[in-house]
């Protein structure tokens, strides 16, 4: 399994180059004044010289190339046109909203969507079937934004002065703050240490933070504006998850040894979740897995319509304003870690089928 | 004599035609309800975007102010559900510039149908030539190629689509031929399996013993192996680059106003959501609808030519 894990993070080695490679190259690819397109159009001649020496724009491409990999090394992507800050530390602020949002979309997918499969797949073509997958092709074929606004039109307007009402936008209803779980139990962080970012990141995941802070005023009011949007964000994933679901489970079904335990006598409910889901789970895993890249690109539209601090939002008012350097390092960064995840599902394998060995 | 062979013969290619694969294949086609419902949707969709001159009471670019009485982002007007008759009759409502909805999301099935074959048509193409060298070449260049694919596939592909515009600069042109980018990794896979998959049989060395040159064997003898899952990864492809192109129009990325886009068209009236909900309802319901009919057929089409693709 060590073998494994080892070989397979060797493997990513390459992908990851790539990655870097592929968006060095678009950061190139920009027509005009890298330094105008990197530091905007009213950069002066003198700031620009010093921009071309540093990033070594004078020297050989592939001797830029091995500067740029160092400066992400380092965790340097520049600094942010628009905002004239660090790009890493606006990635800090913004990165764990998106995380929130994401990791309850995709686990509101999953536990909603593998039951519906293994729902659909043991009443083959009932109603419960037909609607299921019904609702699944449409699901998967909605726009994001789409839904999104429709959710928020229903929710928020129509649905208004009822107990079904729920907030359009934001994270938190004004008048309320999540205060950080460090500055509750007044542990005195220095700011702009490494332990204080550390430690802002993960207060910065507001369900997190309220839960350890125990403050369940909070925690409703982030629940409540966090429905809205991750429904809309989940609703392709769960509906990929539900036929993926459906399809292995039938699969599965279809095989002798279901057909033992049942003529053993076992009870059906234990034929189908022990023996078959058990077996189906495979597939399911790495749908699951591969879903996070659809979330990270849901997450661009979802966030700018529930006006969501996160780096889905970040993105497209980076993209808009031409921040190239946002644009630059938040492509690496969601790309990077959609291989650690499919890296992490690939290794999740030996756990959940032990046939795999994985040597 | 010769009367009695002429019957024979006709009957066997009577036989023969009846059972050939096409036949065999549309059968099992017509016989998956997605694919009928999917197939169905879209030829009306076609027909629409054929006949959108005539379907469509206005120009879809026409602005209608000081033309006829009627205000910014009014709402549908449909005389024979009661509208009155002395105001003009818009069935979709017009929207923040004044101009017909319903014309503007007739005309949007002509783009997004475009935006589809377009991108798909491209990706396929490319995917096909680089599926299909690599594949056939072995070695380092099919090393060298597939590797490359692995990257691209490793980018959440709507996010890679929006590097390659924010680099590119904003427009349809741009956006189309980044969705055809990230896509081509797709069809490269789907033909390299093919080609890898016959490229060993008995046939194909006996075309090369009997003097066919590689171009040769490759396009006649293997590439048409690829068609079947080409066609419904392609048809799949299509649903998505549709709603990634809307998506990225949504984002003011692809197309520009004015042009009748219904991912423009819902981006540029989002913020009306709560005053205007039609200007934002129907354009996302017709990008949903055509989306579907793409998602059926494929589903229907992968179920009837290559069941062992079903996922």
């Amino acid at each position: 399994m060590t073998q494994y894990a080892i070989r397979r993070l060797l493997l990513s080695i390459p992908v990851v180059f790539g990655i870097l490679l592929i968006t060095f190259v678009l950061a190139r690819a920009i027509p005009g004044d890298p330094c105008k397109a990197m530091l905007g159009e009213k950069a002066s001649a003198e700031v620009c010289e010093r921009f071309t020496r540093d990033h070594g724009l004078d020297k050989p491409i592939p001797v830029q190339f091995m500067i740029y990999m160092k400066d992400i090394v380092r965790g340097d992507f520049g600094r942010s046109i628009r905002f004239s800050r660090p790009v890493t530390q606006i990635l800090i602020e913004r990165l764990p909203t998106t995380i929130e949002l994401g990791a309850i979309a995709l686990v509101l997918a999953a536990l909603v969507g593998i039951p519906l499969g293994v729902i659909s797949a043991v009443k083959r073509n009932s109603a419960v079937d037909v609607i299921t997958m019904i609702g699944a092709n449409t699901g998967v074929s909605m726009p994001v934004y789409w839904l999104g606004l429709m959710l928020a039109y229903a929710f928020a307007l129509l649905l208004k002065d009822t107990p079904f009402w729920l907030p359009p936008s934001g994270r938190l209803s004004a008048g309320l703050a999540a205060v950080p779980f460090f500055e509750v139990f007044n542990w005195n962080l220095v700011p702009g240490t490494f332990i204080y970012q550390f430690m802002d990141f993960f207060s910065n995941m507001y369900i997190f933070n309220s839960l350890i802070t125990a403050d369940w005023v909070v925690l409703g009011d982030v629940i409540k504006h966090l429905i809205l949007p991750s429904v809309a964000l989940s609703t392709i994933p769960l509906s990929i998850i539900a036929r993926m679901t459906r399809s292995s489970m039938l699969e599965v079904l279809r095989q002798d040894y279901i057909r033992t335990a049942r003529a053993k006598g076992l009870f059906e409910r234990f034929v189908i979740l022990k023996h078959g889901f058990r077996n189906a789970l495979l597939p399911i895993a790495t749908i699951i897995g591969l879903q996070v890249g659809t979330l990270f690109a849901g997450a661009v539209l979802t966030e700018s319509i529930f006006s969501f601090a996160g780096v889905g939002r970040m993105l497209f008012e980076a993209i808009t304003a031409r921040d190239f350097p946002i644009v630059q390092a938040f492509t690496v960064v969601i790309s990077v870690g959609y291989v650690a995840v499919n890296l992490i599902v690939d290794l999740s394998y030996v756990f959940i089928d032990p046939r795999i060995k994985l040597d | 004599m010769a009367a009695i062979t002429d019957t024979t013969n006709s009957e066997d290619k009577k036989d023969y035609r009846s059972n050939s694969l096409a036949r065999l294949t549309l059968r099992r086609i017509i016989r998956q309800r997605s694919a009928v419902i999917g197939g169905t949707i879209l030829g009306l969709l076609i027909l629409v975007a054929i006949f959108a001159p005539v379907l469509a009471p206005y120009d879809p670019e026409e602005v209608l102010i000081g033309k006829e009485d009627i205000k910014k982002r009014s709402s549908p007007c449909i005389h024979l559900l009661g509208c009155p008759e002395d105001q003009p009759q818009h069935i979709l409502g017009v929207d923040g510039n004044v101009r017909d909805v319903f014309s503007r999301v007739i005309f949007g099935t002509r783009v997004s149908l475009f935006i589809g074959f377009s991108t798909v048509g491209f990706a396929i193409v490319i995917g096909t030539f680089l599926g299909a060298v690599g594949g056939y070449a072995g070695g380092w260049l099919d090393n060298l190629i597939m590797r490359f694919m692995d990257v691209l596939l490793a980018f959440p592909s709507f996010l890679l689509a929006i590097a390659i515009v924010s680099v590119l600069g904003r427009g349809l042109q741009n956006a189309l031929l980044a969705i055809g980018i990230v896509t081509i990794p797709v069809y490269a896979r789907v033909v390299r399996a093919s080609v890898l998959s016959v490229k060993e049989q008995e046939y194909v060395s006996a075309s090369l013993a009997l003097g066919g040159s590689h171009f040769h064997i490759l396009f006649t003898r293997i590439l048409p192996n690829a068609i079947p899952p080409l066609i419904v990864q392609g048809t799949l492809g299509i649903a998505t680059a549709i709603l990634d192109a809307a998506a990225l129009s949504f984002l003011g990325l692809g197309a520009q106003p004015p042009t009748p886009e219904w991912g423009t068209m819902l981006g540029s009236e989002r913020n009306q959501v709560f005053t205007a909900p039609h200007l934002v309802f129907f354009p996302g319901l017709a990008i949903m609808i055509t989306v579907l009919s793409f998602n059926l057929l494929g589903d229907g089409l992968r179920d009837a030519i290559d069941p062992r693709l079903k996922q």
